[in-house]
């Protein structure tokens, strides 16, 4: 069918005269799919992040949820747990009858490796979670360095109200853009200075704030000037930049020129390497219920390996703690709690559609 | 015979049967015990031990509500001994070696001191009226109403023996097996499932070579099974442990042949923990030696129970493995071991109250139920009493939660997994392990208990004197606040953080617990040890139940989420077969005993929640 609005609304008008024809509820497919066993949760989750996937780093992410990886990894560790949780229980249960000694070994080091694992997917939950809703990267300078330029140049269009007047931006702008693969939103701030009016110094204690929790920093600066002096300590990973590279010739940073386009195609190769080695240990693990879950386990699991390493008079300790792990797997999974959780995921497709 | 009529009839005299109709006594109720042989009431017809981890802590908790189980077995040990001594208070359980007689007299004399009715007959079938049921009738033909009936015929339905190759029917050795009662619930449409169990061979004490034998005494400071006994009434004696050998286990496989149970006729199921001797040979055939406890009958009988040998093989085999063991050589069998099958009830066609789902009236306690074990049996028998007296009453049932206590865990198991093996109790069936402790079951059950009515005057007096002593010494613990530097002068470190901790905070960093915490302030001058000894069990596991409180508030969300009863489990395409079947047989009230259901999964659940959600919007 060829597509313009018109023909839709006509097939649809037309279909609408079927008896028993409705439109879909906002996420009615997937609820299907759960009701019927087709999907589990964290499958769910997947395809909610898909509809939300804006670039191929989302997509592929999304997918491997969809495709049960995250479901996989926890009904391994859970098998794991499960077993080192009943010899600990026999060590108690049993007390009386003569068990063979080597009966709780290997469980210290079950718990210790499951904690490792664990926190493995916790670390690499940030670039998941990036991946899934985004970088920052905050434009940084001077008044009049040429950030609202630059994120023009970036844009392809107006995003930003230029002049040369410093001081003319003073709320934070965000234009998003996909690169290699990956969401990234430039932030084009007030420029750093001791502000005459209260609105501007509002503006500027914005800026900062904003772009210490970015995720990269581009300097926009004039060559000699030392990025320190802004009030926002440059960063691993950040940019320093040789601003309005085509007036100011010489000076340390990369050149780059929002004016001409000279320079930009480096600054977003080199803002893509830094990301694209961020993500590479990005795990499974993609919203932040998962990393909660999933960090919660871990610390139970290294509580219960330093109970168990301080001698074995303490092992209904250690139980509990697995016990714990446990239940956060099974929250994450969606095997407790599992009404809140539903309820997040839905959440999102009545947005969504 | 003059029909008498009663609120309720208790059919069976063993441990479920006895705490079932003392508990519709305490209750006001009348009350009447039928059981074969008035002589059988009381009678350990297994191993002569009471209590044990997890079975101890039912113990302290039918005690808690004024049962008779643990007067009796104080009334009886002859050996007490905590178990799991050297570990936490919530794992550790009071067990004892009771004298067969003297535990017998003990529970004959409690039934005789009350108003309960005792009946020798034989009960045939059941009164069942439209709705409801309403009495019993005898052998004779002869009937007795009631409005409750409390079934607890342990493994006399369609029991059989089996010893060698001889199989004959029966209830326990010298009783007759309940075979018309077994078809009478058959008919009503209760399912049926059958189990077996075994028990050793008794030895001649006076042919035992104890010099030749390790032994386990009792230990010196006893752990009582009552909350209400204060001294050891008996003299301790100590038992032996003899071990199997590689001789022992040739002379058991070369016989195999020879039970039943490794031919095609027995079709019951027997617990894995509990094996027969046979079973742990041919199981664990790599495992050279295997413990064998020689448990005293009493003080004045020469029977020694080996506890570890449970067996069907014939009598002269029994008599031929038993003589290859060190200390036994010269060893005389005075009754052969034997094994039992028996009919037990789908636990699952019953709810929380024991009663019987499509029958209103009827409750059903013990091993009918798919349990095994004194302990196990008379918690069933004490809730199937008091609820059987609250329907009478009409009175709210007695609902015992997995929070609450170990009975609860167990019937809640039971009315939602049903069983695939006798079911035992383990500490590790229990989520709020660390709460439902031996130490504190009168903390946690007996203000259940006075508020029902089912706990005397007696223990209440005994009861609220502990809990005021107790929540005095609380109170000052409390009160009493530290720095980290004057916990240190006091051989205490903890975090230098300027934080002031109370003594109950502090007490499970000080050496020697809370006892020697306290023994350095002069408030607690005159605080007896015991309640000492409690609030240091109380402040071992403060830490972890404030975070576990967490915890189960997500576990409590999903009990609050009510699932219909018109939830048809055949229509959703997504659960498997298995699944279907038995969330159909158990039709889960709430979301959180659905999730126990066994084999239940993530997405299982995941989609009877929704379909649970979709029938409310219709």
């Amino acid at each position: 069918m060829h597509g313009s609005i018109a023909v839709c609304e006509a097939v649809l008008a037309a279909l609408r005269d079927i008896p028993g024809f409705r439109d879909a509820e906002p996420g009615e497919f997937t609820r299907r799919a759960l009701m019927n066993g087709k999907l589990d949760l964290s499958e769910a989750e997947g395809i909610g992040d898909l509809l939300e996937a804006e670039t191929a780093a989302q997509r592929r992410q999304a997918i491997a949820l969809v495709g049960g990886a995250l479901g996989d990894l926890a009904e391994a560790w859970r098998s794991d747990l499960v077993a080192a949780l009943a010899k600990i229980e026999a060590g108690i249960d049993f007390a009386d009858e003569d068990l063979p000694p080597e009966v709780l070994s290997g469980v210290g080091a079950t718990l210790t490796a499951t904690s490792l694992a664990m926190k493995a997917q916790v670390d690499g939950s940030r670039a998941a979670e990036r991946i899934r809703e985004g970088f920052e990267v905050a434009l940084i300078g001077p008044p009049n360095a040429g950030k609202s330029t630059l994120l023009n140049r970036l844009a392809g269009r107006d995003a930003a109200l230029t002049s040369d007047v410093p001081g003319t931006t003073r709320d934070v702008i965000e234009v998003r853009m996909d690169i290699e693969g990956l969401p990234v939103s430039f932030l084009d701030m007030a420029g750093i200075r001791d502000a005459a009016d209260r609105i501007e110094t509002l503006g500027v204690e914005r800026a900062r704030s904003r772009a210490e929790l970015a995720d990269i920093r581009v300097f926009l600066l004039d060559g000699v000037t030392d990025p320190a002096s802004l009030g926002v300590e440059p960063m691993p990973g950040d940019v320093i930049t040789r601003s309005k590279a085509d007036i100011v010739r010489s000076g340390a940073g990369l050149p780059v020129s929002g004016l001409t386009g000279a320079g930009v195609d480096n600054l977003l190769e080199s803002i893509g390497k830094e990301l694209g080695g961020r993500v590479a240990g990005a795990s499974v693990a993609s919203h932040a219920r998962h990393r909660t879950a999933i960090a919660e386990a871990s610390e139970a699991l290294r509580h219960a390996a330093d109970i168990l390493a301080n001698g074995g008079d303490q092992t209904e300790l250690v139980a509990v703690e697995i016990m714990r792990a446990l239940r956060s797997i099974d929250f994450l999974v969606g095997r407790v709690d599992i009404e809140s959780v539903l309820g997040e995921i839905f959440s999102r497709f009545c947005i969504g559609k | 015979m003059k029909h008498q009529d009663y609120d309720i009839i208790v059919v069976g005299g063993g441990h479920a049967g006895v705490e079932a109709v003392l508990a519709a006594a305490r209750m006001g109720r009348s009350v009447a015990l039928v059981t074969q042989r008035i002589i059988g009431i009381g009678v350990m017809s297994c191993n002569p031990a009471i209590g044990g981890i997890g079975k101890g802590h039912i113990v302290r908790e039918i005690d808690a509500l004024d049962g008779i189980m643990g007067r009796a077995a104080d009334e009886a040990a002859i050996q007490y001994r905590l178990l799991n001594r050297s570990k936490g208070p919530a794992t550790q359980g009071p067990r004892a070696q009771a004298d067969r007689d003297l535990y017998r007299n003990a529970i004959r004399m409690a039934v005789a001191r009350s108003d309960v009715s005792v009946i020798e007959a034989d009960v045939v079938d059941l009164d069942v009226r439209p709705g409801e049921v309403a009495g019993v009738i005898l052998r004779d033909g002869a009937v007795i109403r009631s409005r409750c009936v409390v079934l607890t015929t342990g493994t006399f339905l369609n029991g059989v023996i089996h010893m060698g190759k001889e199989s004959r029917s029966a209830g326990r050795v010298g009783d007759v097996a309940s075979i018309a009662l077994a078809r009478r619930i058959s008919d009503l449409g209760l399912p049926l499932g059958r189990l077996k169990t075994g028990t050793p061979p008794r030895l001649a004490g006076r042919t035992i070579d104890w010099r030749a034998l390790e032994a386990q005494p009792a230990d010196d400071a006893p752990e009582f099974l009552s909350f209400a006994t204060e001294r050891a009434q008996c003299r301790q004696v100590s038992c032996g442990i003899a071990h199997t050998n590689p001789a022992t286990h040739d002379v058991i496989r070369e016989n195999l042949d020879k039970t039943v149970s490794y031919g095609a006729s027995p079709s019951g199921v027997g617990p894995r923990y509990c094996p027969s001797i046979e079973d742990k040979v041919v199981r664990f055939a790599d495992k050279s030696s295997h413990q064998v406890f020689l448990e005293p009958e009493g003080l004045s009988t020469d029977l020694v129970y080996p506890n570890g040998i449970s067996t069907s093989l014939p009598a002269d085999v029994q008599l031929e493995y038993v003589r290859t063991m060190d200390g036994l050589s010269r060893a005389e069998i005075v009754q052969p071991g034997y094994a039992i099958e028996y009919d037990y009830v789908d636990p699952r066609a019953l709810d929380r109250t024991l009663g019987v789902k499509s029958l209103p009236g009827l409750y059903l306690a013990g091993q009918i139920n798919g349990t095994t074990g004194y302990e196990e049996a008379a918690g069933q028998g004490l809730l199937a009493g008091l609820n059987a007296a609250c329907r009478c009453m009409e009175d709210d049932p007695v609902i015992l939660e997995r929070f609450q206590s170990y009975i609860g865990v167990m019937v809640d198991d039971l009315v939602t997994k049903g069983v695939t093996e006798p079911y035992r109790m383990f500490t590790s069936r229990a989520e709020y392990r660390l709460e439902l402790r031996a130490d504190n079951a009168d903390q946690r059950l007996t203000p259940l208990g006075l508020d029902r009515g089912c706990v005397g005057s007696e223990r209440k007096v005994s009861f609220e004197r502990k809990m005021s002593r107790l929540g005095t010494a609380m109170a000052i613990a409390s009160d009493i606040r530290l720095t980290p530097g004057q916990a240190a002068e006091m051989g205490i470190s903890v975090t230098r953080d300027g934080v002031r901790r109370n003594l109950i905070d502090l007490a499970p960093h000080a050496t020697g617990g809370f006892a020697s915490l306290a023994g350095q302030f002069v408030q607690f001058e005159g605080v007896e040890p015991s309640i000492l000894a409690q609030i240091d069990r109380e402040s071992v596991y403060r830490p972890y139940l404030e975070r576990q409180a967490k915890d189960a508030e997500r576990l409590r969300r999903d009990e609050g989420v009510a699932l219909p009863s018109s939830l048809d489990y055949e229509a959703m395409p997504g659960l498997s077969n298995e699944l279907r079947v038995k969330l159909g047989k158990i039709r889960p009230s709430t979301l959180g005993q659905a999730g126990r259901v066994e084999g239940m999964t993530p997405a299982a659940l995941t989609l009877v929640l929704l379909h649970a959600r979709q029938a409310e919007r219709v």
